[in-house]
C-alpha cells in the first residue's frame, strides 16, 4: 500500500506540474497578444472617430479615412464567400459522398492539401494572369475576389469533408433505409448535421482572406483609390493593402492612421469570428 | 467443435429442407442461392429461404455468423458499402430485387428497417416521422401529413407517451422510445417488409418487452425478419427460426420445432447452448 501510495504522489506531482506548465504556456501565448494589442490600440485610439471611417484617402493624414479600403474589403470578402461557398461546399460534397476511392478521387483530394498550403502570392500571380488579362476582368472586386475565392476554396473543401464524414454513417443508413435517394439524403441530413462545422470552417477561411495583401498587390489592387467600389467592375483597396501603404509612410502621423487603421480591421475580424461561433451555436441548439 | 462436422456435412439437404417450411403457402422473399462477398471474402454461402408473409421470422447464430449480414441484402443496404459483391437471386413478389430493372429506393420504400442502434435525426419527433412520407412524396396536405404521424406513432405504441411534444427533439426520448420512433418511421411509408437487425439489443428488459409486444402487434399487417442474437428473444416473437453459422444457413423450420426437436446437430448445439 505504502509503495502504490508513493507511486500515486508522484503521479499527482507530475499531475499538476504539467497543468502548471500548460497554464504558462497560454499565458504567455495571451501575453505577447495583449501586448501587441495594447500597443496598436494605444497608437490608434486617438485617431479613430466615425471621420476616420468615413473619410477618403488624402495626402493629410489628419484628413485622411479609410471608406474606401472598410468598403473594398467588405465588398471583396462578401463577394469570395458568394464565390467559395457554393464551390467549395458542393465540390466537397462530391468528393466525399459521390467520388468514392477512385485513384482519380484521391489524386484530387492530395492535390487540394498541397493547394491549402500554396503561399498566397501564387494565388496572386494566377489571378493576375487568369481572371486580370485573360478574362479580362481588369484589376475589379470581382477579379480580386475571385483571386481571393481560390486561395480560400481549398481550406473550405477540406474543412467541409471534415464536417461530412463526421456525420455519423447510421444518419445516411436510416434515411436509405426509408426509400430517400443519395441527393435527398445529403440535402436532409447530411448536411444540416454537418452545417456548423462547415460554417466554422468558411468564416475562418474566409477571417485569412480579409487579412491577405500579397495577392491583392499582385493582381494590381491600387493603394490609393479615392472612391469605395460601386459594383464588381469597380477598382478597390482593401484595410491590409492601406495599412501597409501608410506604415512605408515616412509621416509619423499615418503610422497612427495605420495603428487605427489595424484596430479597425482587427473588429473586422472578430465580428467575423463572433458571426461564426453564433452561427455554429444555433445550428447545434436546433439539432438537439 | 468435434460435434461440429457431422452436420456441416449434411449442411447440403439443408437448403432444400429450408427453402418452403410450409410447403403450399405462398412465400413474400424467396432468396435463392444467395452468396455475399466484402471484396474477395465470403460473408455468406447459397442461402436459399422462403420467408413467408405476415409471419414473424428470426434469423439466429453466434456474432460474424452472417445474420446481419443477410438481412441488409433484403433491402439492398449493402449496396452502400464499397467493394461489395452478391450472387444469386432474391425475390420479392415475384420481382427480383437484383435485377437490372429494378429501382433500389422503391425497393427500400416497399421493405423498411429498423437498426440495432436507434437512429433518430437530430430532428423533432413529428419531423422524423414525416421525412420518410416527405421524401417519398406521400405527404400529402399537413391534415393528411399529421393524421399519419398519428397513425404511425400509434401503431409503434409512442403516441401516448409523445402526443404532447412532437415538436421536441427526438434526440430527447429514452433509448427504447428512440427506437419505436424509428420503428414508427419506418411505418409511417407503409411498407410491407419490416427488417429488424437486433432492435431491441441496446435496450433494457422494460423497454424490450414493449418491442416484443409491438413485433406481436405488427405481425398482422407487415412480414417480420427480426435478427437477434438472444435466443429466448427467437423463440418468444417468431412463428419460424433460421439458425445460421459461418456464413450458411444450417436450419429453418418452425420455432417450436427448431427450439424442441431441431434436425440438426449443430443448431441443437447453439439452442441448448453449447456453443455461441
Amino acid at each position: 500500500m505504502r509503495v502504490a501510495g508513493r507511486g500515486a504522489a508522484a503521479r499527482h506531482l507530475l499531475d499538476r506540474g504539467f497543468q502548471a506548465l500548460a497554464l504558462l504556456v497560454l499565458c504567455l501565448a495571451l501575453a505577447a497578444l495583449a501586448v501587441l494589442l495594447f500597443d496598436v490600440w494605444t497608437d490608434g485610439a486617438p485617431r479613430l472617430s466615425l471621420d476616420f471611417l468615413t473619410s477618403y484617402p488624402s495626402r493629410r493624414p489628419e484628413d485622411a479615412g479609410i471608406w474606401h479600403a472598410l468598403t473594398g474589403s467588405v465588398s471583396v470578402i462578401l463577394l469570395t464567400a458568394l464565390l467559395a461557398v457554393p464551390i467549395g461546399v458542393a465540390a466537397a460534397i462530391y468528393l466525399e459522398e459521390y467520388g468514392g476511392r477512385s485513384l482519380a478521387a484521391r489524386v484530387v483530394e492530395i492535390n487540394i492539401a498541397n493547394l491549402a498550403a500554396v503561399p498566397s502570392i501564387i494565388y496572386g500571380l494566377l489571378g493576375l494572369g487568369l481572371f486580370v488579362r485573360a478574362l479580362q476582368m481588369g484589376r475589379s472586386v470581382l477579379a480580386g475576389a475571385s483571386t481571393l475565392a481560390l486561395l480560400v476554396l481549398p481550406v473550405i473543401i477540406l474543412a467541409t469533408r471534415e464536417a461530412l464524414r463526421a456525420v455519423p454513417p447510421s444518419i445516411r443508413e436510416g434515411s436509405y433505409a426509408l426509400g430517400a435517394t443519395k441527393w435527398q439524403t445529403v440535402w436532409y441530413q447530411v448536411l444540416p448535421m454537418a452545417m456548423p462545422g462547415i460554417l466554422t470552417g468558411t468564416i475562418l477561411a474566409l477571417s485569412r482572406a480579409i487579412g491577405e495583401t500579397a495577392p491583392l498587390i499582385t493582381i494590381g489592387a491600387l493603394t490609393f483609390v479615392a472612391f469605395a467600389p460601386d459594383g464588381i467592375w469597380s477598382p478597390f483597396t482593401v484595410l491590409p493593402i492601406q495599412i501597409f501603404n501608410w506604415v512605408s509612410r515616412p509621416q509619423p502621423a499615418f503610422q497612427v492612421n495605420a495603428a487605427a487603421a489595424i484596430v479597425v480591421l482587427l473588429v473586422l475580424l472578430l465580428a467575423m469570428n463572433a458571426a461564426a461561433i453564433w452561427l455554429r451555436d444555433r445550428y447545434q441548439k436546433r439539432l438537439s | 467443435m468435434t460435434s461440429a462436422s457431422p452436420s456441416v456435412r449434411s449442411l447440403a439437404n439443408v437448403a432444400a429442407r429450408g427453402e418452403r417450411p410450409a410447403a403450399g403457402r405462398p412465400v413474400k422473399i424467396q432468396v435463392e442461392r444467395l452468396s455475399f462477398y466484402y471484396g474477395a471474402a465470403r460473408a455468406l454461402e447459397e442461402i436459399s429461404i422462403g420467408v413467408l408473409p405476415n409471419v414473424v421470422t428470426a434469423f439466429i447464430g453466434p456474432s460474424g455468423c452472417g445474420k446481419s449480414t443477410f438481412l441488409r441484402t433484403l433491402n439492398r443496404m449493402n449496396d452502400i458499402i464499397p467493394g461489395t459483391r452478391v450472387e444469386g437471386r432474391v425475390l420479392i413478389d415475384d420481382t427480383n430485387i437484383y435485377g437490372p430493372a429494378l429501382d433500389v429506393v422503391a425497393l427500400r420504400r416497399q421493405v423498411g428497417m429498423v437498426f440495432q442502434k436507434s437512429n433518430p435525426f437530430p430532428k423533432s419527433i413529428f419531423d422524423n416521422i414525416a421525412y420518410g412520407l416527405r421524401i417519398n412524396n406521400m405527404a400529402g396536405s399537413r391534415s393528411d401529413l399529421a393524421a399519419r404521424v398519428e397513425e404511425s406513432l400509434r401503431q409503434a405504441a409512442l403516441w401516448d407517451e409523445v402526443k404532447d411534444r412532437l415538436h421536441d427533439s427526438a434526440l430527447a426520448l429514452s433509448g427504447g422510445q428512440q427506437q419505436r420512433l424509428c420503428i414508427a418511421r419506418a411505418l409511417a411509408i407503409r411498407p410491407e417488409i419490416l427488417l429488424m437487425d437486433e432492435p431491441a439489443s441496446a435496450l433494457d428488459p422494460i423497454a424490450t418487452q414493449r418491442i416484443e409486444e409491438l413485433v406481436y402487434e405488427l405481425k398482422k399487417t407487415y412480414t417480420i425478419v427480426i435478427v437477434t442474437h438472444n435466443m429466448q428473444q427467437a423463440a418468444r416473437v417468431s412463428d419460424y427460426t433460421a439458425f445460421f453459422w459461418l456464413g450458411r444457413l444450417v436450419e429453418y423450420d418452425r420455432t417450436d420445432k427448431i427450439f424442441t426437436n431441431p434436425a440438426e446437430q449443430l443448431t441443437e448445439d447453439y439452442v441448448t447452448g453449447r456453443f455461441g
